[in-house]
């Protein structure tokens, strides 16, 4: 039986081991690659999009190396998932850094969380939440088969002071909240992106990997 | 839906074993790091720090092999610290599988380091490491002082100063090491994790000092700490990781089961 491939993206922005150790570790029979090559994404079967760092620093490198063409490319036919700034690269605009224009895949705009940010339900009302928002935070989930065999309200691990404020809400497909409600997962056809780390999150991110690998990019 | 509250194993690592020491001296062996990293990660641990304690360039190789190993099988954040000097060592940790480096006397020989490496890799890696010692008197408001080289070396910074600093330089994280309470199980130094914790605005780790379930909820009750860090007590089969959280969810803390 031949291989599938799944490319990682990799346009020069910081730790792409865990999310490709991750994807190893769930493949049966997909070949996991790192790469910038734009022709050995375009040939692979799934491809992701991770990012860490500063949207300025992202933007830039995904310019200069001409990824926004490719990643436009893959979003038109490959199931794609994108990861932390890799979600948010994907909006119209990031409030990072002054503003940064971003490839505008989703419609949204990626708003800071605010210093201070008070908690507003539960165990965190009128209590000053730290930024970055780090840590295991549960996701509401809306049916999608990138949640197949995870329960709803799982936890995964996030680290991000920037949050998706999606303009188009039935493109939610998992809801976040730390102080204010955000997006924790969005998704239309082919294209699904979280703002957690899957690759850091223990069996239920594992599990996602695992989802995105064996979907076809129909919802 | 909140935010939980993290419990962190940490390896305190000596030439490939997990030792523990009291007060920095008297080192007992705990075993083989990727296994007991995996026991922790199975246990349901929410993070994994990692401490190279002899940190001589000589073992600069084990490590970064014993950081592979372990990124290869444990699936949650991994955080590394000891010995990290230089960008070209936070990039060798990170590309072995480090999610985050934590950096202690480096930052104090050249606090410029911290910004530099925030700048390069995100404040989302950079966690500062701070040992602190009170050196305010029984009466006296809280004063704590930075000591370097196992707490035998007074720098005459101020910890709360100094963390405000490193934190606007761009470290993400705060590693809150009491050198008084580190080891004598009495419980963390909780007048110091709050001070620290209420000064500054990213998450803070409070380290030292647990000697039981009690004294990791009193570190986020009391102490406001974000995280709580602990080796003894759950290297020796005193207590598992998922006791620790039920322990503390009973006390009404938001933790991850």
């Amino acid at each position: 039986m031949s291989s599938k491939i799944c490319a990682v993206i990799d346009y020069g922005m910081g730790n792409l081991h865990s999310a490709s150790k991750a994807l190893e570790h769930v493949s049966n029979n997909t070949k996991v690659l790192v790469t910038s090559d734009p022709d050995l994404i375009l040939k692979a079967d799934h491809v992701v999009l991770p990012g860490v760092g500063a949207m300025r620093d992202c933007m830039g490198e995904i310019l200069r190396l001409e990824v926004d063409q490719v990643v436009a490319e893959v979003a038109k036919t490959k199931p794609l998932l994108g990861i932390c700034v890799g979600m948010q690269a994907l909006m119209n605009h990031s409030e990072e850094n002054n503003g940064v224009n971003c490839l505008g895949h989703f419609d949204g705009e990626v708003k800071f969380f605010g210093e201070p940010l008070i908690g507003t339900q539960g165990i965190e009302a009128d209590q000053k939440l730290k930024v970055p928002h780090m840590g295991w935070n549960q996701v509401k989930q809306v049916t999608h088969p990138l949640w197949n065999k995870i329960e709803d309200d799982s936890r995964f691990y996030f680290v991000h002071s920037f949050y998706v404020d999606a303009k188009n809400k039935s493109q939610v497909k998992g809801f976040g909240h730390y102080g204010k409600d955000f997006a924790a997962a969005i998704s239309q056809d082919n294209v699904f992106a979280v703002q957690f780390h899957p690759e850091k999150s223990h069996t239920a991110g594992l599990q996602l990997l695992e989802n995105f690998l064996n979907w076809d990019g129909q919802d | 839906m909140a935010l939980a509250k993290r419990i962190i194993p940490c390896l305190d690592v000596d030439n490939g074993r997990v030792v523990k020491g009291v007060q920095f001296v008297d080192i007992r062996d705990a075993g083989d790091p990727v296994e007991v990293a995996k026991r922790y990660d199975e246990q349901g641990a929410d993070e994994i720090t990692f401490l190279d304690i002899t940190a001589s360039s000589d073992d600069r190789a084990t490590t970064i092999h014993t950081v592979e190993a372990i990124a290869e099988q444990v699936f949650i954040p991994l955080t590394v610290g000891g010995g990290i000097r230089t960008i070209e060592d936070i990039r060798n940790m990170l590309n072995a599988g480090a999610d985050k480096t934590a950096i202690n006397s480096a930052a104090i020989t050249n606090p410029e380091f911290v910004r530099e490496a925030a700048e390069k890799f995100g404040s989302q890696c950079i966690v500062i490491a701070i040992d602190a010692k009170k050196v305010s008197k029984e009466n006296e408001p809280g004063k704590w002082e930075i000591f370097t080289h196992g707490g035998r070396k007074p720098t005459g910074i101020d910890v709360v100063e100094w963390a405000i600093k490193m934190t606007h330089y761009g470290a993400g994280e705060v590693l809150l090491t009491s050198m008084d309470q580190d080891g004598v199980k009495s419980g963390f130094d909780i007048e110091l994790t709050r001070a620290v914790s209420e000064a500054v605005s990213v998450p803070v780790i409070a380290s030292g000092g647990v000697g039981n379930l009690q004294h990791l909820a009193d570190g986020v009750t009391l102490g406001k700490a974000d995280a709580v860090l602990a080796a003894s007590i759950f290297h020796f089969g005193e207590h598992t990781v998922q006791e620790a959280k039920e322990h503390m969810q009973k006390e009404g803390i938001e933790v991850r089961l």
